[in-house]
């Protein structure tokens, strides 16, 4: 299955890209993709335990299972207002 | 119509939101007291930084969705405040409007805690982020982990919002 990733802020500048697609074997979780990439992009382990995830626009914890076509976001610590 | 949450590059006036309060209040307009509002603005220094200006980006339809979520969190601890909250986007200058919330309520007390408590909401779990661009540099500003399930982090709001 596939999925779309979508990066913010530093998590986009260390990866370089805003919105990128990976393929996962069925049984996939949100904890499996940032695993993958965090193996392709080493900087990303500074994050491991600030960041965020969301599922389809909704917050989703790291061990919710993927399907086919979902978007995928990794949120690193927010600073609005 | 403004809407009531909105997130995007639109330069933002509390007029439309108290507009937009009135306009949703229906046949309880008359019964209102008070509107507080906030206006967040980009100031020119952080952290004995000269900032030149921000960028805010953000995951908008999750952010809308953390307004919502702040707007339900308000609506059950002061069930009388009615809450517009408008959030930009994209480069701003110094002195330029970044948040701009208005809450009202019969009662002033209530939109006064409501209002204080959406910002404080809006600092921990709005999907929102900013770049700051100073002499010498730029960085990202990162700020809370953003969990909106984390009751300590909404009872330190609520206690910020009623202090």
């Amino acid at each position: 299955m596939r999925v779309t990733v979508r990066l913010f802020a530093r998590l986009r500048d260390i990866t370089g890209a805003s919105e990128l697609a990976r393929d996962l074997a069925p049984g996939a979780t949100i904890g499996t993709v940032w695993r993958q990439l965090a193996g392709e992009f080493p900087a990303l382990a500074d994050y491991e335990r600030s960041i965020s995830s969301a599922v389809n626009a909704d917050y989703a914890r790291m061990d919710h299972v993927l399907r086919d076509g979902d978007e995928v976001a990794f949120l690193p610590p927010v600073s609005g207002g | 119509m403004t809407p009531l949450l909105a997130i995007g590059p639109d330069p933002l006036e509390l007029e439309r939101l108290a507009a937009a309060l009135d306009a949703s209040a229906g046949s309880n307009a008359g019964a209102d007291g008070a509107v507080v509002t906030f206006l967040g603005l980009v100031r020119n220094h952080n952290v004995g930084r000269r900032v030149r200006y921000l960028e805010y980006e953000a995951y908008a339809p999750l952010a809308l969705k953390a307004f919502e979520r702040i707007g339900a969190e308000i609506h059950e601890r002061w069930p009388d405040v009615r809450l517009a909250l408008h959030h930009r986007v994209g480069r701003l200058e110094i002195g330029e409007a970044s948040v701009a919330i208005a809450a009202r309520s019969p009662h002033r007390a209530n939109a006064y805690a409501a209002c204080r408590y959406a910002i404080e909401r809006v600092k921990q779990i709005a999907p929102i982020w900013k770049r700051e661009f100073f002499d010498g540099g730029d960085m990202w500003i990162e700020g809370a982990r953003a969990d909106p399930d984390d009751q300590r982090a909404r009872a330190e709001a609520e206690r910020i919002a009623c202090a």
